[in-house]
């Protein structure tokens, strides 16, 4: 069981149909170790929840052309085939989607959708999957969990099928985790709540989990490392209080201003100008630069490297310094 | 459930009862006076006042379709004004030929419905979506009286495998004999209930196959057979209502190919009862084929509530 | 032969805020001219049409002048393009007449339906309240009939003739464009800003002439094309079982049933009519997939 669960260089997805191409994630490296949370953070067309799904190969095979290195749990995600996909998808690596109403199927009861992965991937019976399935549904908070074993999602609260997502998800006792904007369709109330659950499943279980959000503050509640992500590319990535703290790149800083967090209150909400460029067709340099208040030159001409300020932090923006 | 199946079937009451009126109706809208199908031109005057009385037409129609419901109610559709025979007897005969015949097209439709859809849904876009749609197109274009008389000139007169008419020997049994002379009709009738699944269970796989659940199930490392349990459970609903309904209509649509193939069921029995104004007997068939419409009308309901749970609340 | 499950399905209508504007018939008529499919059944369409219109000057014989002489001759005969029929009758000139009859009885009764059921449709999904449910409960108890069965049924009872089966007919179409423009009706009126006109005390004719009318038309006529094919089929096939048009008349159904005993002798010969009413009914078919395609504002 190799320590490092995700392995992505100059990872590259892009999503062709009828003669045009989207260049949707463009050159992604990151590494992912067992008990770490990664938090992709990006607007909504950064590429954040391509690049999770490229991780289980979950994009639409028809028009989806990958390419570079992705490693997860030392298989080689891009070259596998459909049936070694299947054995990892599931026991090793599992996700929780945004819209649980959606993401489950309506004519399955919950602890079906529970349990038919468990009798797939553990060759366990129907009924021993119940059991597994009941236990699964307490773990994840609940209430009376044997009688929503029979529920349908539509008979359940937006917070309860989520939490029914999630069971779904740990159902195999995944190694890594993949939460794609689980709380996003939730109330406020409930979504701390289930913040609070996933970290805890995640320590307990000491999984390995990524989870992409456009919400800062979603990110600083659950996240050891963060990743801004832009235009397909992670434009920095560092420790989650150095990144709240002291953001390296303008558009990190740019993020951080269009937020209310506690403190702000009295200070000026400042929003970043512009759109996200097109990804069909890409300027050659920074792709922040023509929204970018310190853009320079070099910025339009090529596309800035990976800089190291110090250890654990990096940046694509000319205006860091790397420090050996 | 059984609140809805209640509401439900409670509403096909009145229903029902509107479409033994317009049955009933039907032999009023002819024109002139229904005695005169019934008995020769030169009949006495006292024959036809016997004969009047004798149907009851010389009462108020009011009275008339009272008496005519109490009747049928009791399974007595009175007797055939070209054979004397019990129009009920014969009904039940021709319905069972029918049925066969029906029931056997719509099987055969909703097979090669489901197969062609599904295939078109999975391969969308690729010629084979094209093959089945243009199928599908084909199936509820084609008039089907003449698609049966194609498939008698080849499989009759030229290759001469199977028999153009009839039902085969005496009474019905599942042999070859009389399998041999169902073939022909019942592929003839089916076209338009496959053309039809095909469109729908196109429409619903697609309609699937786009859902966010889909990624889920494959997150799951669901292998394909077990993701396909879940596409046929999703669709099930509407291409079994298809199914139904068509059965329905086939049931009652059959006249055209029976004729083309002389199958003895309920659809020449309208033919002939039409054309030998056998007013009993149009009036009867014409009932029990509604009958029958609504009554799988109202199976084809419920079974679909009962499929899909998030219809089962209401 | 008609299906209310596909009914819902079959309806384009406009998800537009406002009433359709020029443009967006503009914007149809774009669509429509790019689909080749359906130019090429429009086409299709087009040519019948101008030869059934003007068979009396292009047709070569008599349609009801036969030569016992030359009875049944194949297609391909010298002088008898398409060969002769029972009676000796040339083929093309039976074909070419025999449209006339099957395009009439096939179209007429879902003009008619269209303009009677549009109408009541409109008003009962307009009215709302006791006219509604008179209205839509009425169409209830025909839905309950198979629609060849009704067919039948009427026509059967009325007798046979043109006359008797086009009523039959209309009567099996009204119910279906009762149904589809109660609920485009109904949907529209529920608009805002439908809902706005009426407040302001526009009155009922007024809203509907401005508001409601441009909305449901579309929608209301690209069902009726829908119908078309199954009214030409169902048309013929009356004939064909001897309701509707009578001997000597050409008609394609008619001719269908009295060349069925030639399926023997020439039979390729007994299935041309059925082929002309299978060419208008799958043109028909796929010109109104296409107009409905082109109509769906959302692709």
């Amino acid at each position: 069981m190799p320590d490092t669960l995700v392995k992505a260089r100059q990872l590259k997805v892009r999503f062709v149909q009828n003669g045009s191409a989207i260049n949707a994630v463009n050159g992604v490296d990151f590494d992912l170790n067992a008990g770490e949370v990664l938090c992709i953070l990006g607007e909504s067309g950064s590429g954040k929840s391509v690049t999770l799904r490229a991780l289980m190969r979950l994009n639409p095979p028809s028009k989806t052309v990958m390419s570079g290195t992705l490693e997860v749990g030392g298989r080689d995600i891009i070259a596998a085939t459909e049936d070694e996909l299947e054995t990892l998808r599931g026991p090793f690596v599992s996700m929780i989607f945004q819209e649980p109403m959606t993401a489950l199927d309506p004519v399955f009861t919950i602890g079906h959708q529970i349990s038919e992965a468990i009798v797939r991937h553990e060759g366990l019976s129907r009924r021993d999957a119940k059991l597994r399935a009941i236990e699964l549904l307490e773990m994840v908070q609940v209430p009376s969990a044997k009688r929503r074993l029979s529920a349908y999602p539509h008979e359940l609260s937006g917070g309860l099928r989520q939490r029914a997502m999630i069971a779904i998800a740990l159902s195999c006792r995944p190694k890594l985790l993949l939460a794609d904007e689980p709380t996003t369709a939730l109330d406020a109330s409930v979504q701390i709540q289930i913040l609070t659950l996933l970290r805890e499943i995640q320590q307990e279980m000491g999984m390995g989990m990524i989870f992409v959000t456009h919400d800062l503050g979603v990110a600083g509640e659950i996240a050891d490392r963060i990743a801004v992500m832009y235009a397909g590319r992670f434009v920095e990535e560092g420790p989650v209080v150095e990144m709240m703290t002291a953001p390296l790149h303008p558009y990190s800083r740019g993020l951080l201003g269009a937020t209310v967090r506690e403190g702000s209150r009295g200070t000026r909400l400042t929003t970043i100008p512009g759109a996200p460029p097109d990804l069909r067709d890409l300027p050659d340099g920074c792709a922040f630069a023509p929204r970018c208040s310190e853009a320079q030159s070099p910025c339009l001409a090529a596309l800035p490297d990976l800089r190291t300020p110090e250890p654990g932090r990096a940046a694509r923006c000319i205006h860091v310094e790397s420090r050996p | 459930m059984l609140q809805y199946t209640f509401r439900r079937v409670l509403y096909a009451i009145p229903i029902a009862l509107a479409v033994s009126l317009v049955c009933f109706l039907l032999v009023h809208i002819a024109p002139g006076d229904p005695i005169d199908a019934i008995l020769p031109p030169d009949a006495s005057a006292e024959t036809v006042a016997m004969v009047r009385k004798d149907y009851g037409l010389d009462k108020p129609l009011p009275i008339q379709f009272g008496l005519w419901l109490m009747h049928v109610v009791q399974g007595d559709f009175g007797r055939s004004i070209a054979n004397r025979r019990l129009v009920s007897e014969e009904l039940v005969s021709a319905a069972g030929k029918t049925f066969i015949l029906a029931s056997s097209a719509a099987g055969l439709g909703f097979v090669i419905g489901c197969v062609l859809g599904g295939l078109a849904a999975a391969f969308r876009g690729t010629w084979v979506d094209r093959l089945a749609v243009g199928f599908a197109v084909g199936g509820v274009s084609v008039p089907h009286y003449w698609l049966g008389m194609v498939l008698v000139i080849i499989f009759s007169v030229l290759l001469g495998w199977l028999p153009s008419i009839g039902a085969g020997p005496g009474d019905w049994a599942w042999n070859w004999a009389h399998i041999r002379h169902l073939i022909l009709p019942a592929v003839t009738l089916s076209v338009i209930p496959a053309g039809l699944v095909t469109r729908t269970v196109r429409g619903v796989v697609v309609e699937i196959l786009s859902q966010d659940f889909m990624t889920t199930l494959k997150g799951k490392g669901l292998n394909r057979a077990r993701v396909m349990l879940h596409v046929v459970k999703n669709a099930a609903p509407s291409a079994l209502a298809v199914m139904g309904l068509q059965l329905g209509y086939l049931m009652g649509g059959s006249i055209l190919v029976e004729t083309v193939f002389a199958w003895p069921g309920t659809g020449m029995m309208l033919n002939q009862a039409i054309f030998q104004r056998d007013i009993p007997m149009l009036q009867g068939a014409t009932l029990v084929l509604a009958m029958i419409f609504v009554a799988l009308n109202l199976i084809v309901d419920l079974i679909q509530t009962a499929l899909d749970p998030r219809m089962r609340r209401t | 032969m008609t299906h209310a499950s596909t009914v819902t399905a079959k309806l384009a209508i406009p998800r537009t805020a406002a009433p359709p504007r020029a443009s967006y018939w503009r914007e149809v008529g774009k669509k429509l001219l790019r689909d080749k499919v359906t130019m090429a059944c429009l086409g299709v369409l087009a040519l019948m049409a101008l030869v059934i219109v003007f068979a009396p000057l292009i047709a070569p014989y008599d349609p009801l002048q036969g030569s016992m002489a030359r009875r049944l001759r194949p297609p391909g005969t010298p002088g008898h393009i398409l060969g002769t029929d029972e009676l000796g009758r040339d083929m093309l000139t039976r074909l070419m007449y025999g449209g006339r009859l099957s395009w009439f009885v096939g179209l007429t009764p879902v003009v008619v339906a269209a303009l009677v059921g549009g109408a009541l449709g409109i008003t009962a999904g307009y009215a709302g309240g006791r006219l509604n449910m008179l209205i839509m409960r009425t169409t209830d108890v025909f839905y309950a009939f198979p629609s060849v069965l009704l067919a039948v049924a009427i026509s059967g009872a009325l007798g046979p003739g043109i006359g008797n089966a086009i009523v039959a007919m209309t009567m099996v179409f009204i119910p279906m464009m009762i149904r589809i423009s109660e609920t485009v009706t109904t949907s529209t009126r529920n608009l805002d800003y439908v809902e706005a006109a009426r407040s302001t005390g526009a009155s009922a004719l007024t809203v509907v002439r401005i508001h409601v009318l441009p909305n449901v038309l579309g929608p209301i006529f690209v069902y009726a094309t829908t119908l078309v094919s199954v009214s030409m089929i169902l048309a013929s096939g009356l004939s064909f079982i001897g309701l509707g048009v009578k001997p000597p008349e050409p008609e394609w159904g008619l001719m269908l049933n009295t060349l069925r005993t030639a399926i023997y002798t020439q039979p390729l010969l007994a299935t041309l009519p059925g082929l002309c009413i299978f060419m208008t009914s799958i043109c028909f078919n796929m010109a109104s997939d296409g107009l409905r395609a082109a109509m769906d504002v959302k692709s």
